[in-house]
């Protein structure tokens, strides 16, 4: 039989979907004692599966390894080993849906098969009649799985073969992604004092603009989605914009407001519309949009069209792949023989540059917006990929409220999806084929915060694990947040695929529900423990900052103001539309001989001034200042485990402290002397000194790292000195004197 | 005179001039009338010029001399650019432009430093302004060239503490075990007569008598025979260190020599001795040209040898220029790596650290090993303290830190003289290079991978690497024991380890733990190596000095935190009627008492 889900009180809901022929089915039986051992999730289904499997460990070229039973199921490849399970080594970071053996079906990136000796990249769609004597899996978050099947039956060696590569690789309808098998009872939704602004309602938008200060225009006309698919059902655009005007290019060309400077200027973002010479109706329509977003604010607005100036997703792609490739290692030969070009190798990826690249342009938002005070207007083709990384990084460094957790998720759903950012497409978990709209831009979005966090880390309430983890969410089918391409696009799937019962909800829930991978425990190492938090009594935490911040620059900007209205209106028309006719947009305050000049005043004059967190953030560019989110690329890298030591030790020693200032605290509050405020901060529960943690905690933390140390494969080195001097001798004087 | 509270500010003299620095500076040298002079230091010359500084552009102000340093602060800029030089880390003075150049501030002074900057100053042009100012520079910055005394020597500077007592080689043995059954503690060498670059104090094999180690002596490179510098106190396996053997184009053997390592592998049952030679394996073959060489297999039966494939001093100092070429005055930003890469500068970390880590792991896994290179000063040091540094915590406290610098560095010989030119006009030497700072690079790479596992801090190791140039301290002047006594630096200079033990609240690292028995491996792979930034980047204003980091800030504020709870509980367990007026009363702010400001920063409670 099938083992089906336990979890829920019912049976899990039966798929309507096919994912597998009876063949299949059929074939379980025999495997099925060792499926027990599977805690299948409610709604999930076993495909195939084949025992015994080799998994090999990857420390070396030994070819050791573990046997154990291989399966595929509709959520997942897992490995479940023989060995009895490892007395839980203090799991502290365990994800309720996934373990270490487990590799979501979206998660899994790339299969090799290895036939006789030789590496072959798997794709779908072809026909394979030979199955690989090893299977390879590299995975979206970096793991890297080996697999022997040459010791099970042939049989079932060529179907968990055939299976996997089916279903993790090949073309599949959104129906089939684990999301819509997935069912549990609905829970309770936690009345949290501070929850995620989801934007699903005009009163979000309301809310968020009373808390920017913001004078725009909430418009509701497409809460049935009329003007466009591409935009959410609520919005808000400048206040001179016109009902009629929504509706005139297909939902392109409409100002959507993103932010208010406390100033009042805003930043706003748009999907642009192609403006061929001859149409003048479009034409006239930018001019009107221009002209609204002016009026904003002291008759002022800088564009910028990103398409020109950052690189095209394709770019971001083709980066990636070769970025990700250097993390992706089959066996320690493969890392040190790496390990030499290292450097180079990482700057040829030109993944940092462009990291780089995004938070430039979003600084020079920031000081458009905060130098200048002028109105900004961001543009791109659809608006919703690089237009959704700048406006978030301009407000995570303008706006401390996005620096909280809280904050911060609002924020991804207000820009993000709300933004319609087409996150289905981007991860391109159906494997369609039209490659060119894979392209990890969230990621992208996720790396530069990353850097602005570990650049000014007592800033941000949410820790470098939160970043990692939610890096992993994307490619766990789960979360609305990630499965769909627009907020039209979510509506008209969940309302096809709405339950036929009552009874039976489809749950989907957004990534935010943290409590659906981990427990309280594990969440506390979402936390910061060095987060600055404002010091302050007055509730209000809402509003936005005082622009009487240290940080806050509000150097002098009469040069750069209109001065008041009218007769200079006509002129700012008129440039304006000579903008647009030559299809050019100013790069905004830099000289064109040393464009990257003036962020850098900008950036020296901010960093001349005392550092406030909760002011005005800006991230260092310079070469070493740009790094590589070890965590997240390097966590599962056996060779790179430093034991006992890596930042987690010093975080180790604050969170003990940490626990025994609190202890300290409740003795004292328990002896009654102070006023009984509630404790509702948890100290970090990380481990005691007792146990050693290898510095890729909390990840890959029940592996048993060796105590040896490991030695580089210095023999491949290759420092290459090109003159004579490694030839000479030490000492270049014949004899040795005593002075 | 000398009041202690002077050095206290002068603790790191050479820390980021311009801005941040700025208002500490001044305050430091208003009170005292433009600058605070150590005791012995002795004002030369005055001079109004243009300091052409990389980062904020031509800063108009005024030029001290010193017998000890070139302070300079800038007059009407904000916020005032103040530097200040030691003279000692100037490696070379040039005149820039002549009385006919054109074009703004093309007349001047260019001053190469060793500290990773360049300076350059413009003076007027006419009546030969520059002539004394660079006279008296290069006498100055130059002492030993002029035929004058190194600063050191002229310093009055007192301290509460002696730091010339940090080191006494028999205690440091003592505390090692030794000597026991198996190892003796010879005096042959009290007159420097058995070798004039060893110190005084030798630990040989039991077995061997004084008449084998003058036989041993022959055979290997200046006489630097195989000495212990370590002993594993259960395992007894020892770290051993010499220079190379005298080998030659014939392959001469020497029967003492092969006897001598035997005893060595005796001494604990290894059954075979290792030898690591540092070099790369071209390079010990190439060296028995001139006499010297390696072990061969069939002359030392016992022992297996393993080239570690570390390169020259001449190499090292190649890659240091590199490195300073990209980080001063201006950072790469977008070819920042690939540049990094070429300077190998990291490269060369990674392979003296596998070397120490290869070293460690033989000897906590129970094998004696040799360590040498080709006169054992350079590469052999750096090999033998990094791997005691992973092997004993002792030597990861600050004074322990000490001791494993006085002993392996400074007492056998590496010649800091020849390699840093102390007070010598001939920046050109071939014999400098920058091996100690390099090893001072690896020491740090280990502290950033076990923030916790080191007593230091990083600004112990940047004075030691700021003092290693400034000849204020006697502590790295000269190339050997020998040298050191006839120069009577002891009772002459005063030792940097003064400085430091009579402050070290401010080198101390708040999160040390103490885990006495733990081997350090440090992860020598490039995904893990940086660029030591705080150090070789430090004049780069865009590259932010924090004072602390903010870790530490919240971890002392987390310290204050608890020591006023647990004050407060104390007080509450011994008043336990005590009315509650009491308590509001100290809850009140009072005045800038330092847990207050904690009370205002506390966040998650």
């Amino acid at each position: 039989m099938l083992s089906l889900g336990s979890g829920g009180p019912k049976p899990a809901k039966p798929s309507f979907v096919s994912y597998v022929t009876p063949g299949e089915i059929n074939s379980e039986k025999d495997s099925s004692k060792k499926v027990e051992h599977l805690d299948l999730l409610p709604g999930e289904v076993v495909f195939c599966s084949a025992t015994p499997v080799l998994r090999y460990t990857q420390d070396d070229l030994s070819q050791r390894g573990v046997f154990g039973t291989l399966l595929c199921t509709n959520f997942r490849v897992s490995f479940i080993s023989d060995e009895s399970p490892q007395e839980e080594v203090a799991q502290h970071f365990k994800n309720r849906l996934y373990g270490e053996n487990d590799i979501p079906l979206s998660c899994v990136d790339q299969i090799y098969g290895v036939y006789d000796e030789k590496k072959k990249l798997i794709t779908g769609g072809q026909v394979k009649n030979k199955y690989p004597s090893k299977i390879i899996f590299h995975c979206r978050d970096l793991r890297v799985f080996q697999f022997c099947l040459t010791y099970a039956k042939e049989e079932d060696g060529r179907r968990i073969f055939q299976g996997v590569v089916r279903h993790c690789l090949e073309p599949k309808s959104l129906k089939c992604v684990f999301a819509f098998s997935y069912s549990v009872p609905a829970k309770p939704v936690l009345q949290e004092n501070q929850r995620t602004v989801m934007f699903e309602s005009l009163e979000d938008w309301h809310q968020e603009m009373r808390r920017t200060k913001g004078d725009c225009k909430p418009i509701r006309d497409n809460e049935a989605f009329e003007i466009s698919h591409r935009l959410p059902k609520y919005f808000i655009v400048p206040a001179a914009v016109e009902t009629e005007d929504l509706s005139k290019c297909e939902g392109k060309g409409i100002p959507i407001w993103c932010w208010s400077h406390h100033s009042g200027c805003a930043l706003f973002k748009m999907a642009s519309v192609p403006l061929g010479q001859e149409d003048t109706m479009s034409q006239s329509h930018m001019e009107r949009m221009l002209h609204a977003v002016a009026q904003n604010y002291l008759y002022s607005v800088k564009t910028e069209d990103l398409t020109e100036t950052l690189p095209t997703l394709q770019d971001i792609q083709q980066s990636y792949n070769k970025f990700k490739q250097f993390f992706l290692i089959d066996n320690t030969m493969d890392f040190w023989l790496s390990d030499v070009k290292w450097f180079s190798s990482l700057e040829n990826s030109g993944w940092l540059d462009m990291i780089r690249q995004c938070l430039r342009k979003a600084m020079e938002v920031v000081e458009c917006l905060e130098k200048e005070n002028t109105n900004v207007l961001i543009m791109e083709e659809g608006g919703s990929d690089l237009c959704c990384v700048v406006s978030s990084l301009v407000q995570i460094m303008l706006d401390p409220y996005f620096r909280t957790m809280v904050g911060f998720q609002s924020l991804v759903q207000k820009e993000w999806v709300s933004g319609c950012h087409q996150f289905l497409d981007r991860s391109n978990h159906l494997h369609q084929k039209e490659k060119e709209c894979q392209s990890p831009v969230f990621l992208l979005f996720l790396e530069c915060v990353w850097q602005l966090v570990q650049q000014h880390s007592p800033a941000f309430q949410f820790s470098e694990t939160y970043l990692t983890v939610l890096s992993d969410s994307i490619h766990v089918p789960i979360f609305s947040t990630f499965l769909f391409n627009s907020a039209h696009h979510k509506a008209s799937v969940l309302q096809a695929e709405s339950p036929r019962s009552q009874n039976e909800v489809l749950t989907c829930p957004p990534v935010w529900d943290w409590s659906v991978q981990f427990d309280c425990k594990a969440q506390d190492f979402f936390i910061n423990p060095l987060y600055a938090e404002k010091n302050k009594p007055d509730k209000t935490q809402r509003k936005t900052h005082k622009p009487k911040h240290q940080r806050q620059l509000s150097l002098p900007s009469s040069a750069f103001k209109t001065p008041p209205k009218k007769g200079f209106f006509k002129e700012e028309t008129e440039s304006l539309k000579k903008m647009l006719r030559m299809r050019r947009v100013s790069r905004w305050l830099v000289s064109p001989d040393s464009p990257q000049a003036s962020t850098r005043e900008f950036y020296e004059s901010w960093q001349r001034k005392p550092l406030d967190y909760h002011g005005v953030l800006l991230p260092c560019l310079d070469g070493p200042a740009m790094r590589v989110w070890m965590q997240r690329y390097l966590r599962w890298i056996p060779e790179l485990q430093i034991f006992g030591g890596g930042a987690i030790a010093v975080t180790n020693r604050l969170a003990e402290l940490q626990g025994e200032v609190v202890q300290l605290r409740r003795e004292l509050d328990r002896q009654g002397r102070r006023e009984n405020k509630p404790d509702n901060h948890r100290p970090l529960a990380l481990s005691r000194s007792s146990v050693r943690l290898s510095s890729s905690f909390p990840f890959a933390s029940n592996r048993n790292w060796s105590f040896k140390p490991v030695i580089p494969n210095s023999r491949l080195h290759s420092i290459d000195v090109t003159d004579n001097l490694a030839n000479q001798e030490d000492e270049a004087t014949e004899a040795f004197t005593v002075v | 005179m000398a009041s202690p509270s002077i050095p206290a500010y002068n603790s790191s003299p050479l820390e980021n001039s311009s801005s941040q620095n700025a208002s500490r500076e001044s305050l430091k040298m208003e009170p005292l009338a433009d600058v605070a002079l150590l005791p012995g230091e002795e004002r030369v010359i005055d001079k109004d010029l243009i300091y052409m500084c990389p980062f904020s552009g031509a800063v108009k102000g005024k030029v001290f001399i010193t017998n000890y340093r070139l302070y300079f602060k800038g007059t009407d800029t904000d916020p005032t650019v103040t530097l200040d030089v030691p003279l000692g880390v100037i490696s070379r003075v040039e005149k820039m432009g002549g009385a006919s150049s054109r074009g703004e501030n093309s007349y001047g002074l260019d001053i190469t430093c060793k500290d990773m900057r360049n300076l350059r100053f413009a003076l007027k042009q006419e009546g030969h302004s520059r002539r004394d100012i660079f006279e008296i520079l290069f006498r100055f910055a130059f002492p030993l060239s002029h035929g004058l005394q190194l600063f050191a020597f002229q310093s009055q500077e007192k301290y509460e503490e002696n730091g010339w007592n940090v080191y006494k080689p028999l205690e440091e043995y003592r505390r090692q075990g030794l000597p026991n059954e198996k190892w003796r503690v010879s005096f042959i060498n009290e007159r420097y007569e058995l070798c004039d670059t060893y110190p005084t104090l030798l630990v040989v094999p039991f077995k061997a008598s004084e008449e084998d180690l003058k036989r041993v002596a022959t055979f290997r490179s200046r006489s630097r025979i195989p000495v212990l510098s370590w002993i594993h106190p259960e395992n007894h396996a020892v770290i051993t260190r010499c220079s190379q053997p005298l080998v030659g184009m014939s392959g001469k053997r020497n029967r003492d020599d092969e006897r001598y390592l035997d005893l060595i592998r005796e001494a604990n049952g290894t059954p075979k001795l290792t030898i690591y030679d540092a070099r790369p394996n071209v390079n010990a073959v190439a060296n028995k040209a001139t006499g010297g060489g390696y072990e061969g297999d069939d002359a030392y039966q016992n022992a297996e040898l393993v080239f570690l494939d570390i390169h020259n001093i001449h190499v090292m100092r190649e890659s240091l220029k590199k490195l300073k070429d990209i980080v001063y005055p201006n950072v790469e930003e977008s070819h920042w790596l690939s540049s990094l890469e070429s300077t190998h500068w990291l490269e060369h970390i990674k392979l003296v650290l596998s070397g120490a880590i290869q070293v460690a792991d033989k000897v906590s896994s129970g094998n004696s090993v040799v360590v040498h290179c080709s006169d054992g000063w350079d590469r052999t040091a750096q090999l033998t303290s990094l791997a005691m540094l992973m092997l004993d915590s002792h030597y990861r406290t600050l004074r322990g830190f000490q001791v494993l610098l006085e002993k392996e560095w400074i007492s056998f010989g590496h010649k800091f003289a020849s390699r840093i030119g102390h007070g010598d006009k001939n920046h050109a030497d071939q014999d400098r290079s920058p091996i100690f700072v390099q090893f001072i690079d690896c020491v740090w790479q280990m502290t950033k991978q076990f923030p916790t596992a080191f007593e230091f801090n990083e600004r112990l190791l940047v004075a030691i690497v700021d003092h290693l140039y400034s000849c204020r301290f006697g502590t790295f002047l000269y190339n050997c024991e020998s040298v050191r006594d006839s120069n009577e630096v002891r009772t002459k200079t005063v030792s940097l380890w003064s400085l430091i033990n009579s402050d070290t609240s401010s080198y101390l690292n708040p999160f040390y733990t103490v885990e006495s028995s733990r081997v350090l491996y440090p992860v020598a792979s490039m995904r893990h190596l940086e660029l030591w930034v705080t150090y070789y980047i430090r004049w780069n204003p865009r590259i932010r000095q924090q004072q602390q980091s903010p870790v530490e800030q919240r971890y002392k504020e987390l310290l204050a935190l608890r020591d006023q709870y647990l004050k407060k509980l104390e007080e509450l367990q011994l008043s336990d009627s005590s009315p509650p007026p009491h308590l509001t009363n100290s809850s009140t702010p009072n005045a800038a008492s330092p847990t207050q400001r904690v009370t205002h920063l506390q966040t998650p409670f």
